[in-house]
């Protein structure tokens, strides 16, 4: 019974919002790859030389690389010279306050549900907008300084704080590292940079928000977040693009690094546009996020609630490298239509007394491909270290698939790894019981699936649960009720 | 170095040598093995997908004699009936290398409807039998390089068949019996026909004593008719030197029950590889693995379980303990396809490291096509419960006393899945030897070959 209009719910709209094009000028250079490009890019923004050289060995080592397959992903064959690496929203330079901003550009996120205009910036959070490669405005700097926090697009960081820039950019994601990470490294734009002076505790959330604008271009942005000695931040991520049939690159790298007892929450909702219901257009998500935990008793927690991207690529990662390091990993991937994710994370035990726990949350529906994938691994010289898996599917509609690919190395003795993985459609019991009480099946399966991702959604900042709950109604609306 | 040159040079410049010591069944399957080998170009190496842990290229890569000529190697039949687990529940049956030796007792015995036999005979006196289901189980194209090499060698090995509705009322026990004085590769092959409602319980041993390093390439297929119930054990007590390369292909049809358990207690690099295809409907399927290792032994096990009918059922555990600088590694894949309708597949990998040095590497897998589905896998590697160990040595029980009551105590789940009459009592003796350090052959073999 339920299946049925499982299925029927399936097949009906989209109704992606914020799929909307904003009719800006556009600064954006040819299509096309090469070190001219790259050069160019740099110029551009104007870098130092050594930035400069960052990008060409990237580059250089970029050319000797192949796109990796082993994903359970079908990519089409992605033409990078066929990419625009720079578009910037053709604007006044860039102001201190809202007033000076292109109208446009605030009405925009306006419209996103980011208000940059002072008198409409929420209380709580300051954020930093991202047009396709430019930040646009970064909110509430000068009561962060005040406490000596540096929130700033990192094209400012390069200029205002180059040592700081220059220690940690690379450090925990090498442009050596994978495929996507050396293109990125190449050609990367705007992206935000946090540094978090000792022992003080960020008053207020931090944001950043990436829109995708102009057409034919991709997002290459760059996030590097430090935490010094006894620091705390919360990091929210937030993005969207408009409604095309081409499909358009978002390569990302974020790197964090954790000092002595330091803490960072990172948390994400992926809304990129996912194509329409046959795949046609979309964003393809291919990100390398990273967190050294570096000091003694750090911790990094990564919550991500992804619902966007026709694909999905992406391994939020700890590397627990302090004694008594905590990692924790809390993902909801929600895929339908013909949307492909092959997403989870890696925690890398190096530390002794090091603790992590992942817990993972897949939702299939429509013609859509749902993938866990996640390494547990136990240095040698790790003693004493615990991890905690689990990660469950739900599938909604018989088309879909939801696989599981988990890496457990354990290379300690003293260690204990548990890992546990569930895959099964929604109770009928459920249904059932729902349905008896009055509650239609459609809005019983959102009652169930909610219900199901609870446990992810309850670790999100208080502003961005909201927001990721609707988002998650929203996205199952066309699929499930 | 490509170890697989040396076996393509060796079969080309003596194809005539392999062909002529074997029966045309067999020969006819390696033109095409030797294709795909050719095609492939390499044996599979460690960090290749499915083989994180074990590199199959460096076990061929030894200058490994083959005996393509059949030489008469002597093999002690005697210690068939000293070592090991031998029960009086059985039929025995004896594998001397891969020419199987049939023994009085069984030939005797054997009820009508069950036929046990040498392969290579088999082929020549039921052409059409063993021709329908040869390589046909194994060659779905999973088994790869390995299975391929094995084909192209594989002269002889056993023929187990079992008739329409026949219940075979006991256990077949085959002992494989490893013995060279050079250095040579075991090419064996084992086909299990079980026809429609038949039964039959089989235990597989694999032995060695010898110092000298052999391989073992062991392809097992097993096809399992509808309504047929078939129990495998297949267990290895070898040596340090010994390496073994083993595959199962297993393909149940409707209503047809499995039951394979794969048991190694001594070995020195062993790679197993389960490969089971439910082609019916309400297909049922268990498949346990226990492994215990120490010294530099390494257990790889590889299982592959797909689910293609409706209404089938599996449900898979292994479990591990390691010692010393032994290494293991588990990888498991469940598949259910698409419009394979209320399916239920489970899966635990469970395992205990005894030593800082011994290394663990697990990655079950789900991939799940169809929404009407239960299915769960569980991995866990720590140690034994301090809670536990403290209980017993408060009650005056010496810690490694209580240790070794405790990873009995963990392997006792697979030991009594086995359901081969007499079976779980001799491998729970035998799983305590091992633990305790002792020689696993009875005093009467110790003495006879001066240990």
């Amino acid at each position: 019974m339920g299946n049925e209009i499982i299925d029927d719910v399936a097949r009906e709209g989209d109704d992606y919002k914020y799929g909307f094009v904003t009719d800006i000028d556009t600064d954006i250079i040819p299509v096309g790859l090469s070190e001219d490009v790259v050069r160019l890019i740099s110029a551009k923004k104007q870098e130092p030389e050594w930035l400069l050289e960052f990008r060409l060995k990237a580059f250089r080592y970029w050319q000797t690389l192949e796109m990796p397959r082993w994903a359970h992903l079908n990519i089409p064959e992605i033409d990078f010279q066929a990419i625009s690496y720079y578009a910037a929203p053709r604007t006044r330079s860039k102001s201190k306050t809202a007033d000076e901003v292109d109208p446009e550009l605030l009405e925009t996120f306006d419209k996103l549900g980011i208000p940059l205009a002072e008198r409409n910036q929420l209380a709580g959070m300051a954020v930093d907008a991202v047009m396709d490669s430019v930040s646009v405005k970064t909110t509430h700097r000068e009561k962060l300084a005040s406490m000596g926090v540096i929130f700033c697009s990192i094209s400012e960081a390069v200029k205002d704080y180059p040592d700081l820039v220059k220690k940690y950019l690379g450090s925990v994601v090498s442009y050596r590292d994978n495929f996507f990470a050396a293109l990125n490294s190449a050609v990367f734009s705007d992206g935000s940079f946090v540094y978090i002076p000792k022992g003080v505790r960020c008053p207020m959330e931090l944001s950043t928000y990436f829109r995708i604008n102009a057409m034919g271009t991709g997002q290459f942005e760059r996030t590097l977040i430090v935490a010094d000695d006894d620091a705390y931040v919360s990091y929210l991520e937030g993005c969207t693009a408009p409604m095309r049939d081409e499909n358009q690159l978002h390569a990302a790298i974020v790197e964090i690094v954790a000092e002595d007892r330091a803490e960072v929450k990172y948390s994400t909702v992926q809304n990129w546009y996912a194509g329409d219901r046959d795949g046609r257009g979309g964003v393809y998500n291919f990100v390398t996020k990273r967190g050294l935990c570096r000091g003694v008793k750090s911790k990094l927690s990564w919550t991500q609630v992804e619902t966007g991207s026709a694909i999905t690529w992406k391994y939020p990662s700890c590397i627990l490298a302090g004694d008594g390091s905590v990692g924790e990993f809390y993902s909801v991937a929600v895929t339908r239509n013909r949307q492909q994710a092959d997403t989870g994370t890696k925690m890398i035990h190096v530390g002794s007394d090091t603790r992590s726990t992942i817990v993972s949350k897949g939702i299939s529906a429509g013609y859509s491909e749902n993938s866990y994938r996640g390494l547990v691994k136990v240095a040698p010289n790790a003693r004493g270290c615990r991890n905690y898996t689990q990660c469950d599917s739900l599938l909604l509609g018989s088309h879909c698939g939801a696989h599981t690919f988990p890496y457990i190395d354990v290379m300690n003795d003293t260690a204990i790894v548990e890992h546990e993985a569930t895959t099964s459609k929604i109770s009928e019991e459920q249904l059932f019981y729902c349905n008896q009480r009055g509650i239609p099946t459609e809005e019983a399966v959102g009652l169930i699936v909610n219900g199901y991702a609870k446990e992810v959604m309850n670790k999100l900042p208080m502003e961005f649960a909201v927001e990721a709950q609707r988002l998650l109604s929203v996205t199952l609306e066309g699929s499930v009720g | 170095m490509n170890a697989l040159d040396q076996y393509i040079e060796l079969y080309t410049g003596n194809a005539a040598t392999v062909d002529s010591n074997s029966s045309g069944i067999l020969n006819d399957a390696r033109p095409q093995a030797l294709e795909l080998l050719k095609e492939l170009g390499r044996l599979p190496e460690k960090g290749d997908e499915g083989y994180e842990k074990i590199s199959v290229n460096d076990m061929f890569s030894p200058d490994y004699g083959v005996n393509i000529a059949r030489v008469n190697i002597p093999v002690d039949l005697a210690d068939v009936f000293h070592c090991g687990v031998t029960t009086a529940s059985t039929w025995l049956g004896a594998v001397a290398n891969d020419k199987f030796v049939p023994t009085q007792s069984l030939m005797r015995n054997l009820p009508e409807g069950v036929t046990v036999m040498s392969l290579a005979k088999a082929a020549e006196e039921k052409p059409e039998l063993v021709g329908k289901y040869y390589n046909r189980v194994a060659s779905a194209g999973r088994g790869g390089a390995t299975l391929a090499l094995n084909t192209l060698f594989a002269q002889d090995g056993v023929f187990i068949h079992v008739s329409c509705g026949v219940k075979a009322s006991k256990a077949m026990q085959i002992v494989n019996l490893l013995a060279s004085p050079v250095p040579m590769m075991v090419v064996r092959r084992v086909l299990v026909v079980a026809e429609e409602d038949s039964e039959i319980s089989i235990l597989l041993c694999d032995h060695s004593r010898g110092e000298v390093g052999c391989l073992v390439s062991q392809v097992v297929e097993v096809y399992a008719g509808r309504g047929s119930r078939v129990n495998i054990c297949d267990m290895e007590e070898s040596s340090e030197a010994t390496s073994r390369m083993s595959q199962l292909f297993a393909e149940q049809h409707e209503g047809a029950e499995l039951k394979i358990s794969g048991m190694t207690l001594l070995n020195g690099t062993t790679r197993n590889e389960f490969y089971i295809g439910h082609k019916g409907d309400r297909a049922v399927t268990r498949l346990d693995g226990m492994a215990i290792g120490n010294g530099r032994q390494h257990i790889d096990n590889f299982s592959a379980l797909e689910h293609r009918g409706d209404h089938g059922h599996s449900n898979q555990l292994f479990k591990y303990v390691l010692d010393g600088h032994a290494s293991g590694a588990f990888e498991g894949c469940i598949t259910v396809d698409n419009g394979a309708r209320f399916n239920e597949a489970y899966q635990s990998n469970r395992n205990i490291l005894a030593s800082c040095d011994a290394r663990m590497h697990a990655k079950p897998q789900l991939l799940i096509y169809n929404d009407d589905v239960k299915c769960s896998h569980g991995a866990t590697t720590g140690q034994l419960d301090q809670n536990a160990l403290f209980y017993m040595r408060q009650r005056g029980i010496p810690l490694t006393e209580a240790r070794m009551m405790l990873m009995q105590a963990f392997m006792m789940d697979v030991i009594e899945n086995v359901g081969i009459e007499g079976l779980s009592e001799r491998l729970r003796h035998l799983v305590e030897k091992r633990f305790r350090g002792e020689d696993m052959m009875c005093a009467e073999c110790s003495a006879r070959h001066g240990v």
